[in-house]
């Protein structure tokens, strides 16, 4: 939404940021993905990561959550830290850490179970719930929120995989949400849907920002556009520039990006 | 109409409609203020009008930012485009009769040094359907009434004929005492302002009609009854 | 100007050469869908051939003849039921000559025998199990002592081959088993309408026997069903947990290559070498009893489970890794990915692979020969350490008897091993049906 430029100017805000990543690297055996990035996550605030493929921004991205430690090629250096605590230090529950930092993926992928089950799954290996009722209460909050209860309340226990594939990412969500992450990673969630769900998820993540965290990995900057209030374009495995939406889609400050955003690339 | 997906986009669009309703409202403001001011030869309410027109100035700025975030960020398209494109050419065009308010204002404090002249009855009249012009048009805008915006846009015929009848008038007042010439002069341009708010109002309506019907009201049919600049004056 | 422009000639599609080529094609996939017509056709013909022959043999199997014959049931040999107690007179009709009995009714009936030789030869066309027979009637039912009743008694099994058909009576009689007074005997009976030919439940329900009219494959069944029992409770768990950990957990090393490298030979070695490993090991070192359905079952629990380890880590393997990433997303620890969701999913073809391997081990014979489960054994096995015998083994046994009418008890033992193949089978496709989950 735009604020008038004298209110922009008057709000001096210094928000702690929910998760810092300082200088992390990332290699494949000798390949060097992702030189030295360092950028912030802050709440109330979705942050796009753009730049053409094999530029290292999903690989960034599964740092986060640690999901690249089943790769056993991978090896990560630099910080990363959530709240302050950096998530890679031996002290740290890589399973607890994954509840706090959820993610979506690419192609939805509910589990084979009922829609009920799906969303349920998640607090009950962490034990969130003590009893059925409150079971019930955490499923159809997190169906609200993801803006699906309407359309399936009716049949909690048919299968998730008989839903449409917006309606299966908004599922995912809703999975994603029900265990009260605090950051809410995206891989890609739109590219395998067709414009109206892309555009009911794309309306959910903006619904969704007031609450967590929010980092999405897009291949298309008009998506990166419309659902993001901060940018970050990746070439080559660089952090190239960095910065509010607006300015970088009107007035982009490095060659590189503004190369790659007009389509001028390659 | 059906509201956006996603809300934001509904919300961006609304603030630039707020912007743009602002400045029509301020515009008219303006006139009404510059033609008082004339009306009564009051010096403080002309420099009022004066200083008001920076506000104008500045909401133009703004819309022109809000409409370039929308570009930016939701690449319109079909009638959300020509709406984004219309906003950016109205606010110019209302910016512009704002600056013709101004001009009123500025001959006032000229004309308020050379002594009291009765203002010429057709040039209230010229004022008053000029002030009709821009309220009508931006109700067209908020109510989205293409046919109140194509009735607009019929007035400026209306609207040229007084400043014809005005010029003629002048003329024949400033043979008659040339001593007031200075004055009558200023009556002149003053007139020439006022037809000219005219003209940018029905450029307003003609966005409006594109806004709402996607097509435009063509440059041929636009009435032109001004003969002001062929008209010769012979002694008779 | 010089025309250094490639030009590419337009293909005229409906050149002589064009349509000649199309003949071509058009022909040679005619030619290879009769083939492979053909060869299906084939196949299913030498199939019903198969099928038939057995068939037709081993239906015979099922039926066996029977005489009815009017049998007193004499006071002086059986005892008085009413004067003795019930012990004493059980004991008493168990100790009785029940052949004296059956040569009675016999005499009875052909008044004419009478050299001791025609009415030993007499009594030979009665079957040596009629006496068991007549010894069960008077234990149920003792009033039956002191009156005389027709009763139905199984005929020998040379009687029961000549009722079937199997005898030639024009052959000279030196080369017939059915010589010419028992042909005439047999036929007096037949006109008197005394000859029946019955469903013959005691194939199913007995042992094996010296007899082929009192011989069953019950008790090869029980033994089968015993070892593949041991088999599944020990190659099932160990097999499956191997295959989720070499598939989920298992490093990613040279040893690990190693190891699916050879579980990979395993599944090719002769099953006999694997009877010749049951030897030395659990006979030899281990001492366990021979013959019994425990060793058959972990030698061939160690023949099925490559196959089933095999199996089963192709299951797991088809298991997309997006359900593994959604899990993990999720925080699910590596144990709860694997027991949640990837054995869940991987369970129809865990389960086929299982069953298919445990419809191979019910058909080897070679490692059971190999530890000894090829003996002649009466009893029904009760327990796992009960010297016992299995289906495959008895056919084996019975295809070498001597016997004319062991051919068709052997077809139908093959009948019945068919039958639980093709169920077994069938499970394993319901099975897979049922769990099957689409992602």
């Amino acid at each position: 939404m735009y604020k008038m430029a004298s209110e922009l100017e008057t709000m001096t805000e210094t928000r702690k940021a929910k998760m810092m990543a300082k200088d992390v690297h990332v290699f494949y055996d000798t390949n060097h993905a992702v030189k030295g990035i360092s950028l912030e996550l802050h709440q109330d605030e979705v942050t796009a990561l753009i730049g053409p493929s094999g530029c290292g921004k999903s690989t960034f991205l599964r740092c986060l959550n640690r999901m690249n430690d089943t790769v056993a090629s991978c090896r990560v250096e630099g910080e990363i830290t959530l709240d302050g605590e950096n998530i890679y230090a031996p002290s740290i529950d890589v399973v607890q850490l994954r509840a706090r930092v959820g993610m979506v993926f690419q192609k939805p992928n509910p589990f084979p179970k009922s829609i009920y089950d799906n969303v349920a799954y998640g607090p009950r290996i962490h034990g969130l719930a003590q009893s059925r009722t409150d079971l019930d209460e955490i499923v159809s909050t997190a169906l609200e929120k993801a803006g699906l209860w309407n359309e399936v309340k009716d049949r909690l226990e048919s299968p998730g995989t008989a839903l449409s594939g917006g309606q299966q990412q908004r599922l995912c969500i809703a999975r994603a949400i029900a265990v009260n992450p605090e950051v809410i990673l995206m891989d890609e969630p739109c590219s395998a849907l067709d414009p109206i769900a892309t555009a009911k998820v794309e309306a959910l993540i903006d619904e969704l920002k007031g609450r967590y965290a929010i980092a999405i990995v897009t291949h298309s900057m008009q998506q990166a556009a419309r659902v993001s209030q901060k940018t970050a374009f990746f070439h080559m495995g660089d952090l190239v520039e960095i910065g509010d939406t607006t300015e970088i889609f009107t007035s982009p400050k490095q060659e590189r990006t503004r190369d790659y955003i007009t389509g001028r690339f390659g | 109409m059906t509201e956006h997906t996603v809300k934001a986009y509904d919300e961006e669009l609304k603030d630039l409609r707020a912007i743009v309703s602002r400045m029509g409202g301020l515009a008219e403001d303006q006139l009404v203020g510059a033609i008082e001011g004339l009306n009564e030869f009051d010096v403080t309410k002309a420099r009022h009008i004066l200083d008001s027109d920076k506000q104008l100035d500045r909401l133009e700025i703004e819309a022109e930012k809000a409409a370039i975030v929308v570009f930016a960020r939701r690449a319109p398209v079909a009638d959300d485009l020509r709406e984004v494109v219309s906003s950016l050419k109205m606010t110019g065009l209302i910016e512009r009769m704002g600056d013709y308010a101004k001009n009123i204002s500025k001959r006032t404090l000229a004309i308020s040094e050379m002594g009291p002249v009765a203002l010429p009855p057709v040039l209230d009249q010229m004022a008053r359907d000029a002030r009709k012009m821009i309220q009508d048009v931006m109700d067209a805008y908020v109510h989205r009434d293409p046919d109140l915006a194509m009735e607009v846009w019929e007035r400026d015929e209306a609207l040229d004929n007084l400043h014809n009848s005005a010029y003629r008038y002048i003329l024949a007042r400033m043979m008659e005492t040339p001593e007031k010439v200075g004055v009558l002069t200023h009556f002149l341009m003053i007139a020439k302002n006022l037809e000219r708010i005219g003209d940018q109002a029905t450029n307003v309506a003609e966005q409006v009609f594109y806004t709402i019907k996607g097509i435009m009201l063509e440059e041929a049919r636009r009435p032109k009854h001004d003969l002001t600049s062929t008209e010769l004056v012979t002694d008779e | 100007m010089s025309d250094n422009t490639k030009e590419i000639k337009p293909t005229d599609w409906h050149s002589p050469e064009m349509n000649a080529r199309i003949k071509r094609r058009y022909r040679k996939e005619k030619w290879f869908r009769s083939l492979g017509f053909t060869a299906v056709i084939l196949a299913a013909m030498f199939l019903v051939t198969l099928i038939g022959k057995i068939a037709g043999d081993g239906l015979y199997g099922f039926v066996q003849t029977s005489i009815d014959l009017d049998i007193p049931f004499e006071e002086s040999i059986l005892g008085n039921p009413r004067e003795l107690s019930k012990a004493e007179f059980e004991e008493n009709v168990r100790r009785a000559n029940m052949l004296r009995i059956i040569d009675a009714a016999l005499r009875d009936h052909f008044p004419d025998v009478k050299s001791r030789r025609d009415r030993r030869d007499l009594l030979r066309m009665v079957s040596t199990g009629a006496r068991g027979q007549i010894r069960d009637m008077v234990l149920a039912d003792p009033s039956l002592v002191g009156t005389t009743q027709r009763v139905s008694l199984l005929a020998s099994d040379d009687i029961d081959q000549l009722r079937k058909g199997r005898i030639d009576a024009t052959e000279p009689e030196a080369n017939r088993k059915v010589k010419d007074k028992e042909l005439a005997w047999y036929q007096k009976l037949e006109e008197e309408g005394r000859v029946s030919l019955n469903f013959h439940t005691v194939f199913l329900t007995s042992g094996d026997s010296r007899d082929p009219e009192l011989a069953g494959i019950w008790g090869a069944t029980v033994g089968s069903a015993l070892t593949l029992l041991v088999t599944l409770l020990i190659a099932f768990p160990i097999g499956v947990l191997a295959a989720i950990y070499l598939e989920e957990f298992a490093p990613k090393n040279r040893l690990t290559d190693l190891i699916e490298v050879n579980i990979n030979n395993l599944a090719a070695v002769p099953s006999i070498v694997f009877g010749l490993l049951g030897l030395a090991v659990f006979l030899g070192v281990m001492h366990l009893p021979r013959s019994a359905p425990l060793v058959g079952g972990l030698t061939l629990a160690l023949m099925t489970l490559p196959t089933i380890i095999i199996a089963s880590r192709a299951s797991i393997k088809a298991v997309p890794p997006s359900i593994r990433d959604a899990a993990r997303g999720l925080g699910a620890s590596p144990m709860q990915v694997v027991f949640h969701h990837v054995v869940p999913l991987a369970m129809p073809g865990i389960l086929t692979g299982t069953i298919i391997g445990m419809a191979q081990a019910l058909g080897e014979t070679a490692p059971l020969l190999m530890i000894g489960m090829v003996a002649f054994i009466v009893d029904i096995p009760g327990s796992v350490t009960d010297a016992a015998t299995a289906l495959p083994v008895q056919i084996f046994l019975w295809a070498d008897s001597p016997e004319r009418a062991f051919v068709e008890k052997t077809s139908a033992a093959i009948l019945v091993l068919l039958t639980f193949l093709i169920a077994m089978n069938g499970l394993a496709i319901w099975l897979r049906q049922k769990f099957e989950r689409h992602w």
